[in-house]
Parts: structure tokens; C-alpha cells; sequence
């Protein structure tokens, strides 16, 4: 027994106060359709999807050291395999899932070789994954090529139906892939993972198994870019492979996730946040936009490593979500012992 | 003693690095509970033993006995839930966590503890180092002497058989100084192995019960610490410690 006595606080005021904002904001979310316009709908879809990718590629980077530019390798083939299994009579939402779960799946082994690689390699490695696994989809027939095809179980769907639904498959889905991150950083696994973050040798020195920690990662990366990549195919409606497997996709998590905090919870959420207020400010298209997105995310990596986020936490000392630990000494006369 | 009672029994190693020899044969056994010291010039390969009994490296060549199971293949994390614990010369703290956290990962995971018994090796831990104070600190605030005796401190969260420590000692005052030994002496005192490289010989001394010194990969004198000061070889090992080391 300790001789000290103590007390170790997870949740404080300031965690307790935000996770009831977040609930009131979540039941607002949920009943979306009914009170916002179909065009408010339809770009909020986009948001959650931005921030599962923006969530997913920070759970990689972030946590797992695992900096990927070829993310979009899930993306592409969530949207696949989900036309693949609309084809073939899956209805649609289920299949959006369990196209992702698929994905997960062929992550595994194909996350065993990316894994081997270090550092610069890994992050090549993923790009050439994506650009094979785009000549592989190309070759299938009844995705025709670059031509691509389209999620012809959509036109079932009446169109306020189609949207609405997909905004819900959206919103649950950003919702528990969220929640999967913040049950792991609470747990021993994320106390692992960012072990790993911060120092990979120091990490397995105390029993932390790197390998493990980051094949979670990648697998848990890969099953929620490809739910992202579904969503998308449900609001774009047409498959283009050149779309799906896209740099652009790298472009826009590496913004997000870095502008807003890497290796936080929060950060990458603002940053997809920021993303989408200036993509529909902007209106983003063209190669300019990319480099000013890498650039930007660039400038932040070197001059504000933590991003947006984790330079407020660190200045301002606050901790909004309950995954840490705090230890409160209490004194013998009962009172508390502030340092 | 016989090696069959040892808690950690490492043979032949070799290390290399390229063409660089930096072990060479060496064969160390740690009693259970031992406290031993380990000196030698700078670049003898004293870290880099560490390295290899602890599983950072592998070796090219022998074998690592821990608890009577042989070690040599398993990786530093499976060595460390099995009670072989390290701190590192330059300091490596998780940085962006506090420092109370940074036990607690490591009694979490390598300690294999949960609830409060995860809790009150931690706050063991940190009173013993005297870090009580920093418990709420992020680690990349703290300055050197405090990221040492971090490194200490989330070693021992571990709840150890073995403790291997780095220079935590260099840059310390005397009062420090005084105060670590205290430390590692009661560390010891729990029944713990401890092994401790450190230039700074006379505090080793008020430790150790066995010196060891090393120069060029290999183990030049090994026994009773006063002993081996003044075996000769130790002696021009460290006049020598520049141009004729090698000889
Ligand atoms: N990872 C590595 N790669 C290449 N060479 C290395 C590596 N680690 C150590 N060395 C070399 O091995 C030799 C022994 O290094 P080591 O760190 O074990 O010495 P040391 O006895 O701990 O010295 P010091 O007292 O300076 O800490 C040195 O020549 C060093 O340059
Ligand atoms: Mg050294």
C-alpha cells in the first residue's frame, strides 16, 4: 500500500461540463434533417465525413507514428466494395458497414507488410498501395474503368429519403468510430498507443507492444476511412475511381488532422471543422488549392507541431476530454493538498 | 555464486555494429537482489550492454537467461513484463503526458496492474523518487534532473526483479547526489537487482556491493568494488582512455 494518501481524478469540471455541451450538440445532430434545410443536410454529411477521415488518419499518425500518404487506399475501396455489395442485393446502408468491416479485414494481412516499412517508406508504400489497388478496381468490369459507375440502389430511394438516411449512416457512423477512439485512449490500449506516440523505444522498455499498438491502429484507420468512403459514394451517388483514390484525399486529412492538433482527440475534429468552413468559402477545387492545403499543413508541422488544439491545451492547460489521469494528494486532516 | 541461482545470466554476447565490435564475448550473471555498479571510458559499451540485456538490441551472438528462462529472443516489451526494467541515459520521457501518467502506462502495461494497485505502485514510485510534487506536470516541462529520475521512477512503476539505470546521477550536486543514493538504496532494499552505470565512482561506491569494469567491449575486472579500483588494468583503462585505450 502506498503511504501517501491520494485520490486519481479521470473526469474534472471542465471535462464533465464539455461532455455535456458535446451530448446537447450530439441530440441536436441527430435530429438534424428535421430542422435543417436539404442543403444544410447534405454539407453536414460531408462534415462527419471529413471528420471520421480527419479522426482516422490522426489515430494512425497521431498515435501510432504511422504518417500515410495513400489513406485514400480505404476510401476507394469502401466505396468499392459497397458497389460491389449493392450489386449484389445487399441493402444499401448495411452494406456501407459491411463494406467497411471487409476493408478492415484485408487490412490486416496488407497491414502486416505496410508495417514492416519505416518512416518515408511507409508513407510511399501506402501511396503505391492506393495507386495499385485503383489498377486493380480499374480492372474490374463493372466498375468500366475510369469511367467509373453508379450506386444505382440509390434511385430506390426517394430523394429527401436518400439524403436524409444518408446523413443518419453518417452521423452513427462518425459517432461510433469517435467513440472507439476515446474508449481506446481511455483504456490500456490507448495508454499504449500513446506511449508509442511519444516515444517508441522508451514505450517498449515498459512493456508497451509497439507492433500491436499500431496494427490496431492501422486496422481501426482503415475500417473508418472506408465507412467514410461509403458515405461519400451514398452523397456523390457515382463511383470514379480517379475520385475515390485520389491524392486529394491525402491532402485534406494531412490539412485537418495537422492544423488541428496531431496526436489529440479534439484537434483533428476543429481541423475538419476549419476545412469545411473553407472549402465552402473558397469553394475547393484545382491544384492550387491542394498545394495551399499542404503547404499550410506543412507550416503548421514545423512551426506549431501540435497543432491548433494542442497549443491551446498546452497554454491553457485544459483537458475537455476525460482520458488522462490526475493524482490529488489528500492531506491527513482531510484537506487537499494543491502543488 | 552459481549461475543456476541468478535472476538474469547473459553468455558470450556479442554486439556489433557494421564492422564495430562494441561487446565482445561478454558474460555477466546478476544475483537476485544484487546491487552492482558499472564503470568504464566512454564508448566501452556499457549502454550498449544494457541495450541487449534489457532487448533494445538483439545481440549477434549468446544468449540472455532471465528467471531461468531463456530471454534472447523476446522483444524489450515482453523482457519488461517479466521484470527487467531500464532507465535510458539520455532521457526519453512520453512527453506529452503527465508525469503521473507516465507510470501509469507503465504499471498499466508493463506491470500488468489495473484499478488501484496500478495507482499505488504509482504513487509508490513517485514518493520514493521525490517527484510527489511534479505527479501533475507534463514530462516535456520538466528539466534533466527531473527527466532522470522520471526515467527511474516509470522503471520502477513496472514493480521490477531488475532495475538497470543510465547516468541517472551526472549533473547532480552533492546533496543530490546523497539523495539518489538514498533512493537506490532503498530500492534495493525491496529486494530489488539493481544495476547502475555511472562515471561518478565514489557515489556508486555507497551503493554496489560488485563492480564491474568495462573497456573496448569487454569486461576488464568484475568482484569486490575496491578491489577491482585497484586492479591495474582498471587503472590504465581509465589513464589511457584516449589515445591507447585499445592496447
Ligand atoms: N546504435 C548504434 N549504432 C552504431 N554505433 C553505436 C550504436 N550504439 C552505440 N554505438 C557505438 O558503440 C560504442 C559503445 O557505445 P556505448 O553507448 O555502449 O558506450 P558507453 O560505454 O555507454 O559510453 P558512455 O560512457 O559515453 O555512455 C561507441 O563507439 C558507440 O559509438
Ligand atoms: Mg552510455
Amino acid at each position: 500500500m502506498a503511504t501517501t494518501s491520494y485520490r486519481v481524478e479521470r473526469w474534472t469540471r471542465q471535462s464533465r461540463l464539455f461532455a455535456v455541451i458535446i451530448a446537447l450538440v450530439l441530440m441536436v445532430l441527430a435530429i438534424g434533417p428535421f430542422i435543417f434545410s436539404a442543403d444544410i443536410t447534405d454539407r453536414l454529411t460531408t462534415l462527419f465525413v471529413y471528420v471520421i477521415l480527419a479522426a482516422m488518419w490522426n489515430a494512425m499518425a497521431g498515435y501510432a507514428g504511422l504518417v500515410s500518404i495513400g489513406n485514400q487506399v480505404f476510401i476507394g475501396l469502401g466505396g468499392y466494395f459497397l458497389i460491389r455489395l449493392s450489386d449484389a442485393g445487399v441493402s444499401l446502408y448495411p452494406a456501407v458497414v459491411l463494406a467497411a468491416l471487409i476493408v478492415g479485414l484485408i487490412a490486416l494481412p496488407v497491414g502486416e507488410l505496410m508495417l514492416r516499412l519505416r518512416g518515408g517508406e511507409f508513407a510511399i508504400g501506402m501511396w503505391v498501395l492506393a495507386e495499385l489497388s485503383h489498377f486493380l478496381v480499374n480492372l474490374d468490369p463493372v466498375i468500366q474503368g475510369e469511367t467509373g459507375t453508379s450506386l444505382t440502389a440509390l434511385n430506390a430511394y426517394p430523394p429527401v429519403a436518400a439524403r436524409n438516411d444518408t446523413y443518419w449512416v453518417g452521423f452513427v457512423l462518425m459517432v461510433v468510430l469517435l467513440a472507439v477512439v476515446f474508449a481506446l485512449l481511455r483504456g490500456r490500449v490507448g495508454a499504449g498507443v500513446q506511449a508509442i506516440r511519444d516515444d517508441e523505444v522508451a514505450a517498449a522498455s515498459v512493456g508497451v507492444k509497439v507492433h500491436a499498438g499500431k496494427r490496431i491502429m492501422f486496422v481501426l484507420a482503415a475500417i473508418g476511412c472506408a465507412a467514410a468512403g461509403g458515405v461519400w459514394l451514398a452523397t456523390t451517388i457515382s463511383f470514379q475511381p480517379g475520385t475515390f483514390f485520389g491524392i486529394q484525399w491525402t491532402a485534406y486529412m494531412l490539412f485537418m488532422a495537422l492544423v488541428g492538433g496531431l496526436g489529440t482527440f479534439e484537434g483533428p475534429i476543429i481541423g475538419a471543422i476549419l476545412f469545411f468552413i473553407m472549402e465552402s468559402w473558397f469553394g475547393a477545387t484545382g491544384v492550387a488549392y491542394l498545394i495551399g492545403l499542404g503547404v499550410t499543413a506543412l507550416a503548421f508541422s514545423l512551426f506549431l507541431p501540435r497543432g491548433i488544439w494542442g497549443s491551446v491545451e498546452t497554454r491553457l492547460g485544459i483537458r475537455l476530454l476525460p482520458v488522462g489521469f490526475s493524482l490529488r494528494l489528500v492531506n491527513p486532516d482531510g484537506g487537499r493538498d494543491r502543488d | 555464486m552459481t549461475s543456476l541461482d541468478a535472476i538474469l545470466d547473459a553468455r558470450g554476447l556479442t554486439k556489433r555494429f557494421a564492422a564495430l565490435v562494441v561487446l565482445n564475448e561478454v558474460d555477466f550473471a546478476i544475483a537476485p537482489g544484487e546491487a552492482i555498479g558499472i564503470v568504464g571510458p566512454n564508448g566501452a559499451g556499457k549502454t550498449t550492454l544494457l541495450n541487449v540485456l534489457s532487448g533494445a538490441y538483439p545481440p549477434n551472438a549468446g544468449s540472455v537467461a532471465f528467471a531461468g528462462h531463456d530471454v534472447t529472443k523476446l522483444d524489450a516489451a515482453e523482457r519488461n513484463r517479466r521484470g527487467i526494467a531500464r532507465s535510458h541515459q539520455v532521457p526519453r520521457p512520453f512527453g506529452g503526458m503527465t508525469v503521473f501518467e507516465n507510470l501509469h502506462v507503465a504499471a498499466a502495461i508493463g506491470g500488468q496492474f489495473s484499478g488501484p494497485a496500478a495507482n499505488d505502485i504509482c504513487v509508490e514510485a513517485l514518493a520514493l523518487c521525490g517527484m510527489i510534487k511534479l505527479a501533475n506536470r507534463r514530462a516535456d516541462t520538466l528539466g534533466l534532473l527531473d527527466r532522470k529520475r522520471l526515467e527511474m521512477a516509470r522503471a520502477l512503476a513496472t514493480d521490477p526483479k531488475l532495475i538497470l539505470l543510465d547516468e541517472i546521477g551526472g549533473g547532480l550536486t552533492d546533496a543530490e547526489a546523497q539523495e539518489l543514493v538514498l533512493i537506490i538504496r532503498s530500492i534495493n532494499a525491496r529486494g530489488v537487482a539493481v544495476v547502475w552505470i555511472e562515471h561518478i565512482v565514489h557515489i556508486l561506491l555507497q551503493v554496489v556491493t560488485r563492480l564491474v569494469c568495462m573497456d573496448a567491449g569487454r569486461i576488464l575486472a568484475d568482484g569486490e568494488p575496491r578491489a577491482v579500483m585497484r586492479n591495474p588494468e582498471v587503472i590504465s583503462a581509465y589513464l589511457g582512455s584516449g589515445a591507447e585505450s585499445a592496447a
